[in-house]
């Protein structure tokens, strides 16, 4: 009798994605402040939302749409026992978040070169509906930010485990939930473009 | 017999197409040059429901085929449709209070 070791794909999948709902719920508590505060102060959220650069934004939705796709045609060709294509695909992942905060950073040096920033003297002595509305655009953006760089860090690992063959065509299910990860930062930002630099 | 494993790894393991993937990116690209074209519009409040809905259509699109969540279990998507569901509490639950207080 071989002894085969035990693996249990569908429960590291699910796994996965109760640990996602708990983000979905962590985010979806700062869009709720997000629209609580939108409800209070609606003319002082237009005013402050129009300072954001919808360029930047636009792009970096793009930026994110890509990296997704190829995060899941990674998952794709490692199926189909496509090593060199996985490996390549995910450094294409890897080099969209690396232009997504090249981007925010460029985004934010911006915005503080202004004097907006958090406790900025300019916030202080504005309308307290703008101070509410960069301090969340800071919180959210930069909370997003730490997950593009929890993500690339984390699809960077899989990617020398599939290079290095521990991760395969039979094994693969660290990867699916690597790029599930990914995703989530997609699905975040499908939300955050629109809310804070398009409706305002 | 072969053919029976292959059917039953093949039903465990979906395997997306990189043709169907790619659709599902330009389809999601459309979506976002609509949003953008919907807003840059004068439509008062009903640019902000707009924009929540390609948003919310964007996001099925990349739950389902992305995230593979069309060919999992059906018990991923009772958990999907149960933190959802906590979301939308926790929504109505805060206008509530806030727009009645």
């Amino acid at each position: 009798m071989s002894h085969q070791e035990h693996t249990d794909n569908i429960g590291a999948k699910l796994g996965m994605w109760l640990f996602l709902f708990t983000e979905l719920l962590l985010f979806g508590g700062l869009f709720i402040l997000y629209a609580v505060y939108l409800a209070r102060y609606p003319h002082e959220f237009s005013a402050a939302g129009k300072e954001l650069n919808v360029t930047f934004g636009a792009i970096n939705t793009v930026v994110l749409l890509t990296s997704s796709l190829l995060a899941a045609m990674a998952v794709t060709a490692i199926k189909r026992g496509e090593k060199g294509l996985t490996v390549a695909l995910l450094s294409g992942t890897l080099g969209c978040a690396l232009i997504f905060l090249v981007i925010k950073y460029f985004e934010w040096s911006a915005k503080i070169h202004h004097g907006i920033y958090p406790g900025s003297p300019r916030l202080v002595a504005g309308a307290p509906g703008e101070s509410v509305f960069f301090g969340l655009y800071y919180i959210t953006t930069g909370l997003h930010g730490v997950h593009v760089v929890i993500g690339g860090a984390v699809l960077g690992w899989i990617g020398t485990r599939v290079n290095s063959g521990s991760l395969n065509q039979g094994n693969n299910v660290a990867l699916e939930n690597g790029t599930l990860y990914w995703h989530l930062v997609d699905l975040v930002w499908i939300f955050i473009f629109p809310l804070y630099y398009l409706i305002l | 017999m072969t053919s029976d494993t292959a059917v039953h790894a093949e039903h465990a393991e979906h395997i997306v197409s990189y043709k169907k993937l790619c659709a599902v990116w330009l389809t999601l690209l459309v979506l976002t040059v609509a949003t953008v074209l919907i807003t840059r519009a004068d439509l008062g409040a009903a640019k902000v429901w707009a924009a929540l809905g390609i948003a919310s259509l964007k996001s099925g699109l990349v739950i389902a085929f992305f995230m593979h969540m069309k060919y999992e279990a059906r018990l991923f998507r009772i958990i999907l449709f149960v933190a959802l569901v906590t979301l939308a509490t926790f929504v109505g639950f805060t206008f509530f209070d806030v727009l009645y207080r």
